[in-house]
């Protein structure tokens, strides 16, 4: 099975004829004269930091043991300088891109009057919203943080899996990552020259430092999370203490004559930066969903006063929409006037049907997506699927094909990973973060997630996935 | 500091310090019920104290019905149904933490989050030894997150809303400690000042970390007045309600804030009873009395304290 995957699946550590890759050469030396168990000694180690930091998520519907470690796994996934040079730029350009598509679809339109993309495809998308429509934010930045999901088939073969514009997450464990394989292997960071990610909060700080409000020159910036029963919440307490902001629920912010205010031990303060981790539907019951408890009434309303700022602004769902990421590379062109760095995936669109009569026929060999679904739920992977789940998915397609995408299963890279049997290949992808203010940065790697069943493509922490320190090496 | 974050490091502290005082007040009761009593009825009556003082004695009747030695200790360290057990303590102690996570050191959560990973690793049944391990055990952990907390987080004003749960906690469990006395009486007059009753006042000094400071200052035979001097009035001792009111008075100027005038004012109110009274009047009001009056006090303070900095204030900005 194993030679069956090294053969067929681009590996990031052995090229095809089994040799090792320059970038893995060291570590895999080290790897060779390591004395046997110490790997799964060291795991188990980190496994108990982590679980005594609390670096947990809950899993919905899950309601036994609702606190879950995310699996770390202790071989790190490496990129050569050259190679991550070539993926930050592209990750560059799609930002910039993407920040451009919103700015002008909630202002003149351009893009739709110039027939790029038809205006059924944005207006009347659920994810638009067209309170947006005319105000104008700082920087005309929208997704301040994004976080877009990559997958490499070969070499020099890397496609973009989505981009998540809305709330990503997944940059704590980043961040865990790099400290746990700091304190389990400190000889590898002495033997590798490794680019670090630690600065990510101070970098964050000051994105949002650039997104307030013109007029204000100290900025009260605070983090919004939904509560601690949410799913991520231990990276929302955890951004907050690494930028020294609070750490906000709805219910401890309250809005007066369209200025934002925290309740404090000594009574209200205004706040101008939010980074909110709640939905859109949620963050203001007069505007959106009326009976949510976690945002605050009037939020919008002081939003497009320009009196507060929030990270990311409302309405980038519309960008990262499964339906509309088909255009992206148009994007590129029309805004920038360069060519896309980036490919993205093939995809068919099921509601057009052309489209749909070609998928239905190829169901066993494709990935099937909801159009607006996120974390790897409700989505239907072909080659590893029994039959009767795809007669039961093929049925909710049938009823409504529109909320639906396809694309090619593709063969996601392998990295060597730790499992019961040992060291064994196994499938990741990748999610760098993007922060767009003044200017853009990313630090160098991102969130490397390995789906750690066997033959499994599904990375989702949600479904059997786990993480990997990602190092980018320096010149 | 945000209200509601104010609000979680009070409570985290007071739970924590609850959870230890819960292990004292149990500790006095398995110290007491080893002493031989031989009236009618001993084990309901000595065990009633315990649940009686800490206010859960209706909720464990109506579950067990007469008070037992396992059942009653079973239902205040254990059980996770009794929201004033050491278990639901530890536990919202930890919920309380998880929530301020950001306010508190790393070190801080993972003593509360290993104490209650430990916590539940435990057996739910344990024998009369065992569950002395549990009390010392109990008492180590909020020992070691106290220290460690004094040695991690910032001197700032989240501390001082830390010291003013632990401490306000603190002097309304070291009252009731004290009241353990009222509650187990003895079974007749002439047993005061016999050897049960110096057992007695013996094992509640012992339950406060109390007896070698007792012996050190007064170096004399145990007596009821010198015990509840020792517990009430001596501000060098720290589980004393004057040392606890002193640490009050202490935060809440820390604290300050034009809202919380009241609240500052109540409490100096308090400390200077303390600091300016004297047993001989406290005795002669009757211990009882004294302490249940304290109780109160300290309640009406706590509320103040909830209104003045926990609670939401919109309204103060439309003045």
């Amino acid at each position: 099975m194993n030679t069956k995957i090294l053969k067929k699946y681009f590996n990031e550590m052995y090229s095809d004829n089994g040799a090792v890759r320059d970038i893995y050469q060291s570590y895999a030396r080290w790897l060779k004269e390591l004395p046997d168990g110490t790997l799964e000694r060291r795991n188990a180690e980190a496994e108990l930091l982590f679980r005594r930091l609390g670096i947990t998520f809950a899993v919905y519907g899950e309601t036994k043991n609702a606190e879950r470690l995310i699996p770390f796994d202790i071989v790190p996934r490496i990129f050569g300088a050259a190679e991550w040079q070539r993926l930050e730029q592209g990750l560059k350009q799609r930002v910039r891109a993407l920040n451009a598509f919103l700015h002008d679809i909630y202002h003149d339109q351009e893009i739709i009057k110039a027939g790029v993309i038809s205006a059924h495809q944005v207006l009347d998308n659920k994810l638009y919203r067209p309170e947006m429509q005319g105000v104008d934010l700082p920087n005309q930045v929208y997704a301040h943080i994004a976080g877009i999901d990559l997958v490499r088939v070969a070499e020099n073969d890397f496609y973009v899996l989505e981009d998540n514009l809305r709330t990503p997450s997944g940059v704590s464990y980043m961040l865990e990552n790099r400290k746990t394989m700091m304190r389990l292997f400190p000889e590898l960071f002495v033997q590798h020259t490794i680019e670090p990610v630690e600065h990510y909060p101070q970098m964050l700080l000051n994105t949002l430092r650039e997104a307030a409000p013109a007029n204000v020159t100290y900025p009260v910036i605070v983090v919004m999370t939904p509560g601690s029963y949410n799913s991520a919440y231990f990276e929302h307490a955890y951004l907050a203490s690494q930028m020294g902001v609070e750490l906000v629920e709805g219910q401890d912010l309250f809005v007066h004559q369209q200025k934002v205010y925290m309740h404090t031990t000594d009574g209200p303060q205004q706040v101008h930066v939010i980074y909110r981790r709640v939905d859109d539907d949620f963050i203001d019951p007069r505007v959106f969903l009326p009976d949510s408890t976690l945002g605050v009434p009037g939020l919008m309303d002081a939003y497009c006063s320009g009196n507060v700022a929030l990270a990311n602004g409302v309405g980038t769902g519309v960008a990262d929409d499964k339906s509309t990421y088909l255009f992206v590379p148009e994007m590129i062109r029309f805004y920038l006037g360069e060519a896309p760095l980036l490919s993205n995936v093939p995809t068919w669109r099921l509601s057009e049907p052309e489209d749909l009569s070609y998928v239905l026929a190829h169901l066993p060999e494709l990935v099937i997506k909801e159009v607006q679904g996120s974390g790897g739920y409700g989505m239907l992977v072909g080659p590893t699927s029994t039959q009767a789940e795809i007669a039961a998915y093929k049925q909710r397609i049938l009823a409504e094909p529109a909320k639906f995408i396809a694309q090619p299963t593709l063969a996601l890279s392998c990295c060597p990973t730790l499992v019961e049997s040992g060291v064994a290949p196994r499938h990741v992808d990748l999610r760098p973060f993007v922060l767009s203010g003044k200017e853009v940065r990313i630090v160098p790697g991102g969130l490397t997630r390995v789906a750690l069943n066997d033959g499994s493509l599904v990375v989702n922490s949600s479904q059997g996935g786990g993480t990997k320190d990602t190092w980018v090496l320096e010149d | 500091m945000l209200s509601r974050t104010a609000e979680n490091l009070y409570w985290m502290a007071r739970h924590i310090e609850r959870a230890e005082n819960t292990a004292r007040v149990l500790d006095v009761a398995h110290r007491t019920s080893l002493l031989p009593l031989d009236i009618e009825g001993t084990e309901a009556y000595l065990w009633y104290a315990p649940l009686n003082i800490t206010g859960c004695a209706v909720s464990y009747t109506a579950k067990h019905g007469l008070a037992r030695a396992d059942a009653v200790t079973h239902y205040m360290a254990l059980d996770p149904d009794n929201p004033a057990s050491i278990y639901s303590c530890l536990r919202l102690a930890r919920e309380n933490a998880r929530t301020v996570r950001g306010a508190i050191t790393s070190e801080m959560w993972q003593v509360i989050n290993d104490t209650w990973l430990e916590l539940n690793r435990l057996p739910q049944q344990m024998d009369h030894e065992k569950f002395r391990d549990f009390f010392d055990w109990v008492k180590d952990r909020s020992h070691l997150f106290r220290g460690v907390t004094l040695g991690t987080i910032l001197k700032d004003i989240g501390l001082s809303f830390i010291k003013l749960g632990t401490f306000l906690e603190r002097a309304d469990n070291t009252a009731r400690i004290l009241d353990v006395k009222y509650h187990i009486l003895l079974p007749s007059v002439s047993d005061v000042g016999g050897a049960a009753d110096y057992y007695q006042w013996g094992s509640l000094l012992k339950s406060v970390s109390a007896f070698e400071a007792y012996q050190r200052i007064y170096r004399d035979v145990i007596s009821p007045l010198r015990v509840s001097e020792l517990l009430i009035f001596r501000a060098d001792m720290p589980r004393s309600l004057h040392a606890c009111m002193d640490e009050v008075e202490a935060a809440l100027l820390d604290i300050n804030g034009f809202s919380g005038q009241e609240a500052r004012r109540l409490a100096g109110e308090q400390h200077a009873a303390l600091h300016f009274g004297r047993i001989e009047d406290a005795f002669g009001r009757g211990l009882h009395e004294y302490l249940t009056d304290f109780l109160k006090n300290t309640a009406l303070l706590g509320r103040e304290i909830r209104d003045a900095y926990l609670a939401r204030r919109d309204r103060l900005l439309i003045r």
